[in-house]
């Protein structure tokens, strides 16, 4: 499952990032390492850009770059 | 601040290196942006502090000055909020090279205080680890402690400090507590020097200095960010005790109307109107003040100084000059309010959040959002706002936009033309024309910047669009003395923008406006012959073919001369042709009514409400600014863009008020 296709509300796990090495490393650095736990919060009104939190903080993401994050439902 | 100075003055204690450095201690103020990094500088320096100005610094950076104790004033640097060490946006490189040292003009912090937001202690602390391994003397700053506090959240500060292996001093900037405790941990750091390297490093290998990830393999460099993370983690497990309420949630119940489907935009709007209308409408009050004061300034320097050339220059040119713009005070105070407050508090992200969709669709990010709105304060801070933007493509395209947006210093313009030709008019009999109007110079300018912005991203600027990606911060209550501090800066530069390039260009034009003078004996010596003949005049009637199809005669010809400076000064330049400060009556010092009066050879009248609008869409769209081209110089590092926005937006204001006027004139009698 990816971070764009996740529902809403829903409670999970990063597992990867496959896109550029740019935006990964950003990603990565903002906190988005395999493990940490993340939610879609909702998104925008116009559908795109999506807002997550991210541990202690909530991050706004468009789905192009969503899509690129690997996520699995938390147990 | 008393226990500081003791452990000061005892001679044992204090620092020998410190002493031997036989210079002032230079401490810089970094971390991750929305992490009270701004206060703590502002309480650190109170009101010692300047912002760097516009034009000729390559490095935009708040100084300020700290006694940290008595005898012992520190210089302290301010640096853009940065996430990394790996910079992705000019802002971060700023800082990251200040912090390493690699910026020419600006010697190494000796000291490095990093602001750490309790309330999310593990992203900041990527940034804080990354700088501890620097081996840089340092820090640590742990902002938002009485947020913490509140939301169960215990840290120990022992533990994180040892863990760290650099002191950690809470502090609550605005009660200025932890401060003295923050001055004793920077004065030992200082003197204590340069670090051991921690005994945990994860810097990733990168001999080049260039960027990392070109430089080493995916797998190994995400292999030690996660291990850097891991870290991090257990660090903050180890010293922390939750009781799991999350401070987050408060904000995401305000999200929930703010960020809301369908009450988000709506909300956005009203946001919008409150600061438009705010600003024309209670705006007024003081401005009529400031305008009486001048007034009365300037009859009574006539009665109380004889008549000769020395008082024509005081009343006709510095006070008609500069006390002409300084009416506009109160407005630009309002306009730099709400984006400071809409700023602080966090809605600027929301704001930037809700509109990425659409901005995406003319080419634009959504953080081009915040710049663009603070465009209509003033281009300039707004230009220096794009720093955030990633993609140098699509930093360009918003710099070259962001003149568009109109300004603070096109209000007076729009203004003096509503209300010399479209005031007290009603529209559907309860809307006024004129803000009717001003609302549509804003938007005529926004549509425009649309146009552009699309058309240069599909040509020059073509990339492909950027990732998107922008921290949310909670909702805060915004510092009254940040804010306070941000108006105050602001108040300054206007003032010596008015006290210095205004007042320079009044009395500019009012030479040139006065001289040659005319011999007294010949026929004909009124004000408006003297005017003609003059220097001023003779560069009016050379450039009146040439606008003589937009509607204008020489005299607005002069005027739209001097406004390329500063658009600002059109007022004065207009109060000095037409000779508003003379005091020979009370009806006659009103620029509105000398406006309305003024006829041309053939004894038509020059100003027709077409003309204005003419003249206004003109002013909506020409690059008349020199600080914006300055700045744009600047930022850009080159002549190529701002010579090139100087004249794409002269050639678009010259064609879209050539159309108004011959169009107006087609379609009514003018």
């Amino acid at each position: 499952m990816t971070l764009d296709t996740t529902p809403m509300g829903t409670a999970v796990r990063i597992v990867s990032i496959e896109g550029s090495d740019v935006l990964t490393l950003r990603l990565m650095e903002m906190g988005m390492v395999p493990g940490a736990p993340a939610r879609v919060v909702k998104s925008a009104p116009l559908g795109d850009p999506i807002q997550i939190c991210l541990g202690d903080y909530h991050l706004a993401l468009r789905r192009n770059e969503a899509r690129t994050i690997t996520v699995a439902l938390c147990d | 601040m008393s226990a500081a100075t003791e452990t000061l003055s005892g001679s044992q204690v204090r620092p020998p290196s410190f002493q031997d450095l036989r210079r002032p201690l230079t401490v810089a103020v970094a971390g991750n942006p929305n992490t009270g990094k701004t206060s703590l500088f502002n309480t650190l320096t109170g009101l010692r502090q300047k912002v760097a100005n516009y034009p000729g610094v390559t490095v935009e950076s708040k100084l300020g000055q700290w006694s940290l104790a008595p005898d012992c004033l520190v210089r302290v640097i301010d640096l853009p909020g940065l996430y990394s060490l790996e910079a992705t946006s000019l802002d971060e490189q700023i800082a990251r090279d200040v912090l390493l040292g690699r910026t020419a003009k600006i010697a190494r912090p000796d000291v490095v205080i990093v602001t750490v937001d309790a309330t999310n202690l593990t992203r900041n602390l990527y940034l804080a680890t990354q700088l501890i391994e620097t081996e840089l003397p340092m820090v640590v700053a742990l902002t938002m402690f009485d947020l913490a506090e509140r939301s169960k959240l215990r840290i120990d500060v022992t533990k994180l400090s040892e863990a760290l292996g650099v002191s950690v001093v809470p502090v609550v900037a605005k009660r200025r507590g932890g401060i003295d405790d923050l001055g004793r941990a920077v004065l030992s750091a200082a003197a204590a020097g340069t670090r051991q390297k921690p005994d945990w490093c994860f810097a990733i290998p990168n001999p080049n200095g260039s960027r990392l990830v070109s430089n080493t393999s995916r797998e190994s460099w995400q292999e030690l960010l996660t291990a850097r993370y891991r870290w991090i983690e257990k660090v903050v497990a180890e010293a922390t005790d939750s009781d799991a309420t999350r401070q987050a949630s408060i904000s995401e119940r305000i999200d929930a109307f703010v960020t809301h489907k369908f009450l988000g935009p709506v909300i956005l709007v009203l946001v919008m109107l409150l600061i438009f209308q705010t600003i024309f409408s209670w705006a007024n009050l003081p401005m009529n003040l400031i305008d009486h004061v001048f007034s009365a300034l300037g009859a009574g320097l006539r009665t109380h100084f004889p008549p000769g050339i020395l008082t024509d220059l005081l009343v006709d040119g510095v006070i008609a000059g500069v006390g002409g713009v300084l009416v506009f005070l109160p407005q630009i105070l309002l306009l730099f309010l709400f984006i400071t407050l809409l700023e602080d508090s966090g809605y600027m992200a929301r704001a930037a959040f809700l509109m990425d969709r659409l901005m995406r669709a003319f080419g634009l990010h959504g953080k081009a959002f915040v710049p663009l709105l603070s465009s209509f304060a003033c281009a300039v801070p707004g230009i220096m706002a794009t720093r955030t933007i990633e993609n140098p493509k699509d930093r360009l395209a918003t710099i070259m936009i962001a003149p568009f947006m109109s300004c603070s210093a096109r209000l007076p313009v729009y203004t003096l033309m509503i209300a010399a030709f479209f005031s007290g008019q009603k529209v559907l009999g309860f809307i006024s024309l004129g803000a009717l109007m001003i609302l549509g110079m804003y938007l005529l300018g926004i549509g425009v910047a649309i146009i552009v912005a699309w058309m240069l991203k599909h040509t020059i600027l073509n990339a492909p669009s950027p990732p998107f990606m922008m921290e949310l911060p909670p909702y805060r209550l915004p510092n009254f003395a940040n804010v306070a501090h941000t108006l105050l800066a602001r108040v300054g530069v206007f003032l010596k923008q008015a006290g210095t390039v205004i007042m320079a260009i009044s009395i500019l034009m009012w030479v040139l406006v006065t001289f040659p003078r005319a011999s007294a004996t010949e026929a004909g010596n009124d004000h408006a012959t003297r005017v003609e003949n003059s220097y001023a005049g003779q560069a009016g009637r050379l450039i009146e073919p040439v606008i003589a199809p937009l509607g204008f005669d020489w005299k607005i010809g002069i005027a739209l001369i001097s406004s390329f400076a500063a658009r600002e000064t059109v007022i004065s330049t207009l109060s000095i042709v037409y000779r508003v400060g003379d005091d020979s009556g009370a009806e006659s010092t009103s620029l509105v009514a000398a406006m309305r009066k003024a006829k041309r050879a053939d004894g038509s009248t020059v100003w027709t409400p077409l003309v204005a609008l003419s003249l206004m869409v003109f002013f909506v769209l020409a690059c008349q600014c020199m600080s914006t081209v300055a700045i744009v110089r600047r930022e850009t590092n080159s002549w190529r863009w701002p010579l090139f926005m100087i004249s794409y937006m002269l050639v678009l204001a010259y064609v879209a008020s050539l159309i108004t006027y011959q169009g107006g004139r087609l379609l009514g009698p003018g």
